[in-house]
């Protein structure tokens, strides 16, 4: 017998005799309007800087958020107006990692942004990249777009493709484990920008 | 109405005087109140313990004793709870469903005191008085096992006279729970303490609740701390009348000597 | 015969891993409770995350529907365990994952040393895990010569500190943020010596540390918050980013879970994902969840394990009161409400699993004579029941276990003594009568003996009455 054949016999036995089939309730709440004011406000809560602009001002947007000269890794497939002239842009080709810990920032798209909860969930999408491009970097900008919102967890768990790996992310890297005290800035971005399009 | 009095074996040996006001509260209220002799314990100590067995024994009795009554009524929420929650737990691991079915029935018809007046009886102003300065702990069976929410509050805010203060951190524990005041009395001692830092802290003359148990924990510390601070059951200041007013240490729940 | 031993439910061993403490609960809490300064942290930290989790849960008008529907979910993963196992690892492997069984510790340790010296490195880098914790895979790593680095701040305080976790999610909630400062001036190689108690300041200090360490360290080991049979999804929630570091960077990623952890669908997640953050951390959200499903070519670790666990779960799995006590999703809400874990701290329950959830899951999955006194470790308040958002009744286990526990002999002859007179009115009026007798000879207020003299060593007993009620009734 096998370690594997063991644990299910184990369990098997553990079972007997049967417990009764359960019945989830699913009678919380899923439906829900999409409010882009408590995403702000959700945002804003957990220190990520939210700018709502329109889409031809992204460029310019970012221009403010990073000094004249300032490097960036961007996935492949962003689009290119959303870059600034004042910054340099290496789009990512697999650079290692010493790489893009180098750079000043990253500028990303979201797979999904919930507004209950703060949260922007990317999904490795052409215009999201790489896991690696929003972790080393020390800043962070998400441009999402307001279709892209939803109201709440269960939405965006219907809208994300479980097959692509996800990066759930609400407000920059924090800890909570000096006196259960909430502090920004450890190992991922210390500073997260969400920029958000109509 | 008729109401069987399940006394608890602690109120009958040590805190007689909480029975007691239990029946002169509701004989001023116009019932009748019935003491079937029969009753002991409700088992409650053994279960908890780990002598889940042994009580069964009792739980056969005490379904037996108080089956012929409609209402019952008892002056602790840690004792409803175990008849409540235990009684027929025990029954079914003892293999008796049909005494666990009659334990549910006996159950169904047993209230805590706070119950009973609110939801039973439909009073919250009791006629009673007690001129004093107090402060409620809500007994953990209480508030988690019963779930008696504000009604003792609302039975102390109608006593003319009673000046009611809020106890901080109310909710925690005393650190009583039966025989682990005394298997982890170090533990129990420390919860004490703050308990009675927060006691002392309103102000109050008397602290009240709805369980003896509790009240002779924390009044057992308060007597040793000479705190100055008695500790009285609920069931005491609503019987308290400007002609029967509960006044020294005899007509209270105090302890120490 | 052997066969038929070998596919039963078993206890976790004992002499691996740290599921049991050398010495009783309320021998380790009298030591915990004379530390002052323990006390003040525990209640500075409890109390904050008390708050702040109330307010975000007030935040959720259907909480209660959320807890219902984790509750059924988590029996109906039990009711229904072999055949999610199997689907996962179907699905994983279809992945490009690869699955491996360990029946108990020493196996799970075992198999991750093989795959960490296939990789030839001599370092693992690991995410915060309670099971890894468990199972004692840092001792079993260092004893192969193999390095584990703890990067969640709290753990690495705890291993820079060479001392024990206390808590399930802040494993540090012991020590204050000056003492956090000692263990790094001490112990941090390269700590800037100018460092400050600011958390934002030590929170840097631990980036810095480890960021060398993250770029240039080839395994990582990690546990499992969730793991979808569906899917072949797993889900790590975390704050930090350690997590990301570890679930990203490596080549290899090893990652341990019970396998109590796995839920049959990926809808189910969004019950966890509501319920978990709010009652752990007291956020909306944590800062980072990361997901996965086996490997995603040019994208994070290329080579994927996840060994499932069992440790003695076969074992909770098979008592029908005990085994709701693995619906636990490890929040630790039920510790930062316990009025005990809030006096005593972690250590003093011996086992990584500690609070209400570690009294009734650590006697399980070893048996409840290897941890008999963990039971009683509770004043059966009922506060844990009320905060576990997956509503795990934790004083019925207590009470369950109490009754399996061993009982001292003496108090057993006490106990059937009390039930055989408390079925006997007449001799149940005479020890009334006699324990008023009793006390009117003895020193007043005072002293009960022992074992009883622990309760009277801090509080006075009540004069005796002159009349018992049912005295006082037939004369009435």
């Amino acid at each position: 017998m096998n370690a594997r054949e063991t644990i299910l016999a184990r369990l098997r036995a553990a079972l007997d005799p049967a417990p009764a089939p359960v019945t989830v309730p699913r009678d919380y709440l899923r439906d829900g309007q999409v409010d882009l004011d408590l995403l702000v406000d959700r945002l804003t809560d957990y220190r990520a800087h939210v700018h709502q602009v329109a889409e031809p001002a992204v460029a310019d947007t970012i221009a403010g958020i990073l000094p004249v000269g300032a490097r960036v890794v961007v996935p492949p497939g962003l689009p290119p107006a959303w870059l600034p002239a004042t910054v340099t842009v290496r789009a990512d080709d697999g650079h290692d990692n010493s790489e893009i810990t180098a750079v000043d920032g990253v500028i990303t798209a979201a797979a999904v942004a919930i507004a209950d909860t703060g949260t922007v969930v990317l999904d490795g999408s052409p215009d999201q990249g790489r896991r690696v491009l929003s972790l080393l970097p020390d800043l962070h900008i998400c441009v999402v777009r307001a279709a892209q919102v939803v109201a709440n967890v269960p939405q965006a768990l219907t809208r994300l493709n479980p097959h692509r790996p996800l990066t759930w992310i609400s407000g920059p890297s924090a800890t909570s484990d000096i006196e259960l005290n909430r502090v920004e800035g450890v190992h991922g971005p210390r500073t997260l920008h969400i920029i958000l399009l109509p | 109405m008729r109401i069987a009095l399940f006394v608890t074996c602690l109120a009958d040996t040590l805190f007689p005087e909480a029975a007691k006001a239990t029946v002169r509260l509701l004989e001023r209220l116009g019932h009748e109140v019935a003491f079937p002799p029969g009753q002991t314990c409700c088992g409650q100590m053994h279960v908890n313990t780990g002598y889940q067995e042994q009580a069964v024994p009792l739980v056969r009795r005490h379904v037996r004793v108080f089956d012929p009554y409609d209402v019952i009524v008892a002056p602790s929420g840690s004792c409803v709870g175990s008849v409540r929650h235990q009684h027929a737990m025990v029954a079914r691991r003892a293999g008796d469903v049909r005494l666990a079915a009659r334990a549910e029935s006996v159950a169904g018809r047993t209230y805590e005191l706070s119950e009973l007046l609110v939801d039973v009886l439909g009073v919250t102003d009791v006629g009673a008085f007690f001129p004093h300065r107090v402060t409620y702990h809500p007994t953990c069976h209480s508030l988690r096992m019963l779930r008696v929410g504000d009604r003792p509050v609302r039975l102390l805010r109608a006593v003319r006279g009673l000046d009611l203060v809020e106890l901080p951190a109310a909710e925690q524990c005393c650190g009583f729970g039966g025989t682990f005041a005394v298997k982890n009395a170090d533990t129990s001692t420390a919860m004490l303490a703050d308990k009675m830092r927060h006691v002392m802290s309103t102000g109050a003359e008397v602290c009240t609740a709805g369980d003896a148990s509790c009240l002779m924990h924390i009044g057992g510390g308060l007597s040793r701390m000479r705190a100055g601070v008695r500790t009285v059951h609920l069931a005491e200041i609503l019987a308290s009348t400007e002609q029967d007013v509960v006044t020294d240490g005899r007509g209270g729940l105090v302890v120490g000597s | 015969m052997r066969r038929t031993f070998l596919g039963m439910p078993t206890t976790a061993p004992a002499g691996v891993g740290q599921l049991r403490g050398a010495e009783s609960f309320p021998a380790a809490a009298r030591r915990a409770l004379g530390d002052a300064q323990l006390r003040r942290n525990l209640g500075h930290a409890t109390a904050t995350i008390r708050a702040k989790s109330g307010a975000v849960i007030g935040e959720v008008p259907d909480w209660e529907r959320l807890r219902a529907a984790g509750s059924a979910i988590k029996a109906d993963v039990l009711a229904r365990l072999p055949e999610l196992l199997e689907q996962l690892e179907q699905r994983v492997s279809a992945a490009g994952g690869v699955v491996h069984w360990a029946a108990d510790a020493i196996e799970a340790n075992a198999i991750v040393v093989d795959l960490v010296r296939a990789t030839g490195s001599d370092r693992v880098i690991k995410v915060k895990s309670m099971v890894t914790q468990e199972i004692g895979l840092n001792e079993a790593l260092e004893g192969a010569g193999i390095a584990p680095v703890e990067t969640d701040l709290a753990e690495l305080i705890v291993q820079l500190g060479e001392d024990r976790p206390s808590h399930i999610l802040v494993p540090a909630i012991h020590r204050n943020r000056a003492e956090i400062r000692e263990i790094f001036l001490r112990a941090m190689p390269g700590v800037d010596p100018g460092l400050t108690d600011e958390p934002a300041v030590l929170a840097a200090a631990a980036r810095r540390f480890l960021r060398q360490t993250f770029l240039s360290t080839s395994v990582a080991v990690s546990g499992a918050n969730f793991a979808v049979a569906e899917t072949g999804t797993l889900a790590v929630v975390e704050s930090e980013g350690n997590g990301r570091m570890c679930l990203t960077l490596p080549r290899t990623l090893i990652t341990v879970m019970g396998v109590e952890k796995v839920v049959p669908t990926w809808r189910d997640l969004e019950v966890f994902l509501q319920l978990l953050p709010r009652a752990s951390t007291g956020e909306r959200m944590n800062p980072y969840t990361s997901m996965w499903t086996g490997i995603t070519p040019g994208d994070g670790p290329q080579e994927f394990h996840l060994v499932l666990l069992d440790n003695g779960r076969s074992a909770v799995l098979a008592d029908e009161v005990g085994r709701q006590a693995l619906h636990c999703i490890r929040c630790s809400a039920c510790l930062n409400v316990c009025p005990v874990y809030e006096r005593t701290g972690g250590h003093a329950y011996g086992s990584v699993y500690p609070g209400p959830i570690g009294a009734v899951l650590s006697p399980q999955l070893t048996g409840v004579v290897d941890n008999a006194s963990l039971p009683y470790a509770s004043s059966l308040c009922g506060a844990c029941y009320d905060a576990c958002p997956v509503k795990i009744d934790i004083p019925e286990l207590l009470v369950h276990l109490r009754d399996q526990a061993p009982h001292p002999r003496a108090e057993s002859a006490v106990m059937a003594a009390a039930a055989y007179a408390m079925d006997h009115p007449a001799l149940f009026a005479a020890a009334q009568r006699a324990t008023r007798l009793s006390r009117l000879t003895g020193r007043r207020g005072r002293g009960l003996p022992p074992p009883l003299s622990g309760w009277t060593a801090g509080r006075d007993l009540p004069d005796p009455p002159a009349q018992t009620f049912r005295q006082w009734w037939a004369q009435r």
